[in-house]
C-alpha cells in the first residue's frame, strides 16, 4: 500500500527530513510513528500526501508511484489519503457540517449522497449532535474529532494523523485512538505520528522509530 | 521489486450536467459572498462603472456631434447669391442651367420673397426689416454637388467657373467649417477611444488588486481545499466568478450612468437645437456603446480576476 525506497528528502534550507528510508506497509496495516521532533516524522507524512516531493528515491502509494505523477494528478492522489493534523486545519467561517463535507464537494459528489456520509462519518466520531456549530465552539477533543471526520468522510484508503492526540489529556487521546482502531478493523491502512510512547504502549502495534532521518527502530505488533 | 502493472486511473467526475450544475451554484455563491460585504463591493462596482461610463458616454456624444455634421451628407453645399438685378423668372432660368452640369445633384432656388420670409422669420430682425423700402436680400441657388466631388480643390474649382455667370454675383462655398467638425469629431473619437484603452487597463487593475486581496483573506482556506484534494480549476473558479461579478455590476452602473447623463443632457440640448431652429435630440444609447459595456465590463472582470488567480493560487501551497 506505502512503500519507501531508499527515500531522502533535503528541504531547500539544507535541513535533511529524511536521510534514506526503506519502509512498506501492507493494505490494511496500522502503524505507529515515533521520534524527537525533528526525526523526520512529518516530512515522511507529507511525502506520501505529496505536500512535499522527495529528493531522491521512490514514494509508492495505491501502486501509484508519486515520482512520476504530474501536478495536476495530485489533488486526485490526495483525495485517495485521508490526512489528519495536530492543528485540526478547520474552516472556521463553516459549520462542521460544511468542514466535513468539503472532500466530497470538490470532488462533485451529490447534495443527498454528501448528506448522508457526513452524517454518517459524523455519527462514527460521535459528534452527530454539533453539526450546525462552528468549530470554535467546540473543545479541543471534538476539534480534532471533526478534523478525523473530514479526513474518513471519503473514505481514503489510507489515512494519516500527523500528533492527532498532541494537545489532548491522556483519556481524549486514547478515545481518538480507539477511533483509529475501529477504522483499521474496516480495512483502513493507518499511519500514525506521535511522540506520546506511554498512549501506543498498550496497543502493540506496529512501532516505526524514526531518528536523525534514518528508521533506527521497526518493532512489529502483536498478530491480530 | 518494481511494480510491472499500470497504475490504476485515478477517477474524475466529468459528466458535464454536474459540471454545469457545479458552475450554477459556484457562480450563485461568489455573488452570494459580494452581497456579504455590500459597501465594499459596491465601492469596487462602482470604480468599474464609473471607468466603463467615462468612454462609451464620451463616444456617445461624439456619435451625436457626428450625426449632426452628418445631415449635411458629408459633402459641402455652395450658395450662390445672385445679383439684385436679376428677376425670380431669370434666376429660375440660371437653376436650371446650372442643374444641367454633371457636377450638380441638386439645386434649389431660394427666391428674394422666400428669402427675405425667411430672414424675418429666424432673425428676429423683422421690425428693422420693415423700415426698408425695398427687399435688400439677394436671390440664392443652393447646390448641393454630386458625392463623388472630393477635396476643397474640388469645390473652389466649381466655385470659379460658377462665378463666370453674369448673373451671378457670389459663388460662396460652405466647406471649411465642415471639414473642421469633421476633422474634431475625428480627434475626439481618437481621444475616446484612447481613454478606453487607458480605462479597460484601469479596471484590470482594479478586479485583479480586489481579488488579490480577497486571495490573501482566504489564505487557509485554499490551503485546506488543496489538502482534501480540491483541484486548481476548483479553486480558481469562485475567485474567476466574482471577477465576473464585479464586471456585471460595474457594467450596469455604467449603463445606468450614461442613461442618467443622458436624460439630463437631453432638455438642454433640445433648448439649444431649438434655438438654432433643429429638431435635433441626443439620440439614445448606441448599439456599439451598448455591446462595449455589456460585454466588455464582464470581461475585463474575468480577466482581471484570471490574472490575479494565474499569480497568486499557485504560490499558495499547503505545508
Amino acid at each position: 500500500m506505502i512503500r519507501f525506497d531508499n527515500v531522502a528528502k533535503r528541504y531547500p534550507t539544507g535541513h535533511e527530513g529524511l536521510a534514506g528510508v526503506d519502509l512498506s506497509l501492507h493494505e490494511g496495516e496500522m502503524a505507529f510513528l515515533t521520534g524527537h521532533s525533528g526525526a523526520g516524522k512529518s516530512t515522511l507524512l507529507k511525502l506520501i500526501g505529496l505536500l512535499e516531493r522527495s529528493t531522491r528515491g521512490q514514494v509508492w502509494v495505491n501502486e501509484r508511484n508519486l515520482n512520476k505523477l504530474k501536478a495536476r494528478d495530485i489533488p486526485y492522489h490526495r483525495r485517495e489519503v485521508g490526512m489528519i493534523f495536530q492543528d485540526h486545519r478547520l474552516l472556521h467561517d463553516r459549520t462542521v457540517f460544511d468542514n466535513i463535507a468539503l472532500p466530497l464537494v470538490v470532488a462533485g459528489m451529490g447534495h443527498a449522497e454528501t448528506k448522508r456520509r457526513v452524517r454518517a462519518a459524523l455519527d462514527k466520531v460521535g459528534l452527530l449532535k454539533k453539526e450546525k456549530v462552528f468549530p470554535i465552539t467546540l473543545s479541543g477533543g471534538e476539534q480534532q474529532r471533526v478534523g478525523i471526520a473530514r479526513a474518513l468522510v471519503s473514505k481514503p484508503p489510507v489515512l494519516l494523523a500527523d500528533e492527532p492526540t498532541g494537545n489532548l489529556d491522556p483519556e481524549l487521546s486514547r478515545e481518538i485512538m480507539q477511533l483509529f482502531l475501529q477504522f483499521n478493523q474496516v480495512g483502513v491502512t493507518l499511519l500514525i505520528a506521535t511522540h506520546d510512547v506511554d498512549l501506543i504502549q498498550r496497543f502493540e502495534k506496529r512501532t516505526i522509530n524514526l531518528r536523525h532521518g534514518k528508521i533506527a527502530d521497526d518493532h512489529a505488533g502483536a498478530p491480530a | 521489486m518494481i511494480a510491472t502493472k499500470r497504475p490504476p486511473k485515478f477517477k474524475r467526475n466529468r459528466n458535464p450536467i454536474t459540471w454545469l450544475l457545479r458552475h450554477a451554484q459556484m457562480s450563485l455563491s461568489s455573488l452570494g459572498r459580494l452581497s456579504r460585504s455590500p459597501i465594499s463591493t459596491a465601492m469596487t462596482a462602482a470604480v468599474i462603472g464609473i471607468a466603463l461610463a467615462l468612454p462609451s458616454g464620451l463616444h456617445l456624444l461624439v456619435d451625436n456631434v457626428r450625426d449632426l455634421s452628418n445631415t449635411w451628407d458629408g459633402t459641402a453645399s455652395v450658395s450662390l447669391f445672385l445679383a439684385e438685378s436679376v428677376t425670380d423668372e431669370q434666376a429660375e432660368t440660371v437653376r436650371q442651367q446650372i442643374a444641367q452640369r454633371p457636377d450638380v445633384a441638386e439645386t434649389q432656388l431660394i427666391d428674394r420673397g422666400q428669402a427675405l420670409a425667411e430672414f424675418r422669420r429666424l432673425s428676429g430682425f423683422g421690425e428693422a426689416l420693415d423700415l426698408l423700402d425695398s427687399n435688400p436680400l439677394p436671390a440664392v441657388v443652393l447646390i448641393r454637388p454630386q458625392a463623388q466631388l472630393e477635396g476643397a480643390e474640388a469645390y473652389a474649382r466649381m466655385a470659379e467657373e460658377l462665378q463666370a455667370y453674369r448673373e451671378i454675383e457670389l459663388a460662396q462655398v460652405d466647406l471649411q467649417w465642415v471639414e473642421r467638425l469633421g476633422a474634431i469629431t475625428r480627434t475626439f473619437d481618437r481621444a475616446v477611444f484612447i481613454l478606453a484603452v487607458l480605462l479597460a487597463g484601469a479596471v484590470l487593475l482594479i478586479v485583479g488588486n480586489t481579488i488579490r486581496l480577497e486571495i490573501q483573506n482566504r489564505h487557509s482556506e485554499i490551503e485546506i481545499v488543496k489538502l482534501v484534494g480540491g483541484t486548481d480549476a476548483f479553486i480558481r473558479r469562485p475567485f474567476l466568478y466574482e471577477g465576473l461579478w464585479y464586471g456585471v455590476l460595474g457594467a450596469v452602473i455604467a449603463l445606468v450612468l450614461v442613461l442618467a447623463a443622458l436624460i439630463m443632457l437631453d432638455g438642454p440640448v433640445q433648448r439649444l437645437a431649438g434655438l438654432y431652429q433643429s429638431d435635433f435630440s441626443l439620440a439614445v444609447i448606441d448599439p456599439v456603446s451598448l455591446l462595449g459595456v455589456a460585454f466588455g465590463g464582464p470581461l475585463l472582470g474575468l480577466t482581471g480576476a484570471w490574472l490575479a488567480v494565474g499569480r497568486h493560487l499557485s504560490q499558495i501551497q499547503p505545508e
